[in-house]
């Protein structure tokens, strides 16, 4: 059996999801998109059941890639039963969604979340009434604390085993008949749901289900459209606002039997964003949260780094002892313990710490403020508040960062945040700041890259926005209420992404490595160098450093592990001038997209704009390292 | 009048918007229909965005998205 979750953003079901499945959940993927969902196992009155995680959505109208993929995955898997959960605390726009779902004509449990917030608000529910009203079973649910859930898949699990299929509220007059009257000409067998959505959705103007219709019946098209011009003349209002209204109508109407709000008890969470979003104290709280944020980050990555780098570097001294120096074997035993050593010391120690405080600021419902706080600036750029989601993210790794820019609904903001979040320098390309510029020239010198950095970013995205003019309508976010997150919660999100840096990431760097050992002990790298050497000539590096550079393609981190191999010394300040290692490390922060983010951005935005963005990021290298050698020339 | 011309903490409702299909498909999600009410909770300095309460949720809109919503005092 199959179960799917289904509820709209901050709803509290991903907290529905952690507590149901721990660690053990898998991500799935969509084929045709990479929009991941989670996907787990759990056992219900004996079954062992799929449970899905599909992403947050407001409504089924599919208008940016995470809810068309909630609706393709609705319409055309096989859904044994939708666990829908809405928070009581805004049941009107809850029940919207649960109308649509209701439409769908699949088995389904409604699961009332966030009754503890809800009784902090003064506000109460009632279940038993709801479920008389809509007819599928409805539960009250405090996912962070377990209560209710147990229960909301028993019944799912009864609902499933019964096939009992909801009743979904008829609209009325005009839309009711046209919904009717395409419903009978319908063929059962194109979509496993009922004939009713499909007929909703051929209403409401869904391209892609259009499509699919006409493509098997071409006669259904032209009674659509017949009906939305009928439709059209009687109202004001097109079809797909229309029904919008019925629901909404609906939603109003069982809310008032069902709900009711008494005195709240207003606490300091409800004065918080009188502080935090406040027109002069809101950016002084946010420049200091973030500079503890990174502060944090780095000072427990740093007190992990240094005794594990220590403790790796013995270790190939003593089995390079064993083994011989010059030899094959040694050669790659170094190269193994390099690669091995670089996920270890050099990435996870700052990678976990800024995941899990990525995590708190995101379950917290502080990364929504910042983008209201920051849209301003963002607009300055091309960009909207939205937008500084991927870019804060990219800071940890431009993958995840990438992914995040869907987002937003317009093609083009996407675009552009997805090409200059490549820029950012993610944990990895920080190795190298920190490795290189921060310990041979000071934390000073690796601040002032940070900065140079931002300026870069800045008018390469002056420059590309003034070929894609702004046309996407802006900002478009909710704003969640604060809430204290669970351990749960923020550990399983960590975990997820971690394990994506081990699984796919790391092998890659070791591969790397072992790579690189080979082509130095069959002396194949000068060949290399040779390729790089009219770069690195511009740039006044030595030649030795194209290799690692061409490494540095497959992991950042490769640029700075194999630099020493290259050099033949790990004390650069001894072959590099303090100039060269600027320039050599600006040129790393912009330069090429490692291979994961390659892989992403061609899924996301497709090949011919992952040409773009890398041919941009080589320009974009190229130029700021000449600036920063001009400019260290000059002073 | 759009949403740009009213005052911080004044109720307005809803009359209609302005602006393509995507916009209008997102601002109904979000429980802006024609009839419900809309208050300005706080505006953003420099330009920024607005953070509008409607149907019991908090909304942040840019002004760009905001000027397409049109209302009328209460």
């Amino acid at each position: 059996m199959r179960f799917a979750l289904v509820g709209q953003p901050n709803c509290g079901k991903s907290t529905l999801f952690n507590q149901v499945a721990g660690y053990k959940a898998e991500t799935g993927n969509f084929s045709g998109t990479t929009v991941k969902f989670k996907e787990t196992k759990v056992r219900v009155l004996g079954d062992i059941i799929e449970l899905v995680d599909l992403p947050g959505t407001y409504s089924l109208l599919g208008t940016n890639p995470a809810e068309r993929v909630v609706l393709d995955y609705l319409i055309d898997k096989r859904v044994d039963a939708i666990i829908n959960v809405i928070d009581a605390t805004h049941l009107v726009q809850g029940l919207l969604l649960t109308l649509e779902l209701m439409e769908l004509g699949r088995p389904m449990v409604l699961a009332i979340n966030m009754m503890d917030e809800a009784v902090r608000q003064g506000i109460s529910v009632d279940g038993e009434q709801l479920e008389k009203q809509l007819g599928i079973p409805v539960m009250p649910m405090i996912a962070s604390r377990g209560q209710g859930v147990r229960e909301t898949f028993r019944r799912a699990w009864h609902a499933a085993e019964r096939k009992t299929r909801p009743n979904p509220i008829p609209y009325s007059g005009q839309v009711e008949d046209a919904v009717a009257d395409i419903k009978d000409h319908l063929e059962q067998k194109i979509f496993p749901v009922s004939r009713r959505a499909i007929a909703i959705k051929l209403l409401e103007g869904d391209p892609d289900i259009t499509r699919r219709v006409q493509a098997a019946d071409q006669k259904i098209g032209k009674k659509v459209v017949a009906y939305l011009d009928t439709l059209c003349h009687s109202s004001t209002r097109q079809a797909v606002w229309m029904i919008a209204g019925e629901r909404q109508t609906a939603a109003r109407d069982l809310a008032n039997k069902v709900f009711s709000r008494g005195e709240a008890q207003l606490s300091l969470r409800d004065r918080l964003d009188d502080f935090l979003l406040h027109p002069v104290f809101g950016y002084l709280f946010l420049v200091v949260i973030m500079g503890l944020f990174f502060w944090a980050v780095y000072g427990i990555g740093s007190w992990l780094e240094e005794p594990l780098i220590t403790f790796f570097d013995r270790l190939t001294v003593n089995l390079l002892s064993r083994f011989g120096q010059g030899g094959l074997l040694a050669q790659l035993i170094a190269g193994t313990i390099q690669g091995i050593a670089g996920g270890i010391a050099i990435v996870l120690p700052y990678l976990i710490p800024f995941l899990v405080g990525l995590g708190l600021l995101e379950d917290v419902g502080y990364l929504t403020r910042i983008a209201f706080l920051t849209d301003a600036l963002m607009h300055r750029m091309g960009l909207h508040g939205k937008a500084i989601v991927p870019f804060i993210l990219g800071y940890g790794c431009s993958v995840p960062a990438i992914m995040s820019t869907r987002i937003m609904e317009d093609k083009r903001d996407r675009f552009l945040s997805a090409a200059l979040v490549t820029m950012i320098p993610c944990a990895a390309r920080l190795s190298v700041i920190f490795g290189l510029v921060s310990f041979y020239l000071g934390p000073w010198a690796a601040l002032g890259i940070y900065f140079f950095n931002l300026f870069i970013i800045a008018i390469v995205a002056k420059i590309l926005t003034r070929f894609m003019p702004e046309d996407s309508p802006g900002l478009i976010l909710e704003m969640p209420v604060y809430r204290i997150p669970t351990l749960q919660t923020v550990t399983a999100k960590a975990w997820f992404r971690i394990r994506e840096f081990v699984v796919e990431a790391w092998p890659l760097l070791i591969a790397g490595s072992v790579l690189l050992a080979l082509l130095n002990y069959y002396s194949i790298t000068p060949y290399l160098d040779l390729a790089f050497r009219p770069i690195t000539w511009l740039l006044g590096l030595p030649s030795q450093v194209g290799t690692p550079l061409i490494f540095g393609v497959f992991r950042k981190e490769l640029s700075m592990v194999m630099l020493a191999q290259a050099l033949g010394t790990t004390n650069f300040d001894t072959v590099l001038s303090a100039q060269q290692m600027m320039v050599f490390t600006i040129f790393v922060v912009f330069y090429i997209p490692c291979i994961s983010t390659i892989v992403i951005i061609k899924n996301e935005l497709g090949a011919k704009r992952m040409g773009f963005i890398i041919g941009l990021s080589l320009l974009v290298a190229v130029v700021a390292a000449l600036i920063t050698r001009a400019v260290l020339v000059l002073l | 009048m759009n949403l740009l011309n009213v005052d911080n903490g004044k109720w307005v409702r809803v009359k209609n918007f302005r602006g393509g299909h995507g916009i209008q498909r997102r601002l109904t999600q979000l429980g802006f229909l024609p009839g419900n009410r809309v208050r300005i909770i706080r505006s953003a300095p420099f330009h920024g965005p607005l953070l509008l309460e409607v149907e019991g949720r908090e909304i942040v809109l840019g002004r760009g998205v905001a000027a397409h919503i049109i209302v009328e005092y209460i």
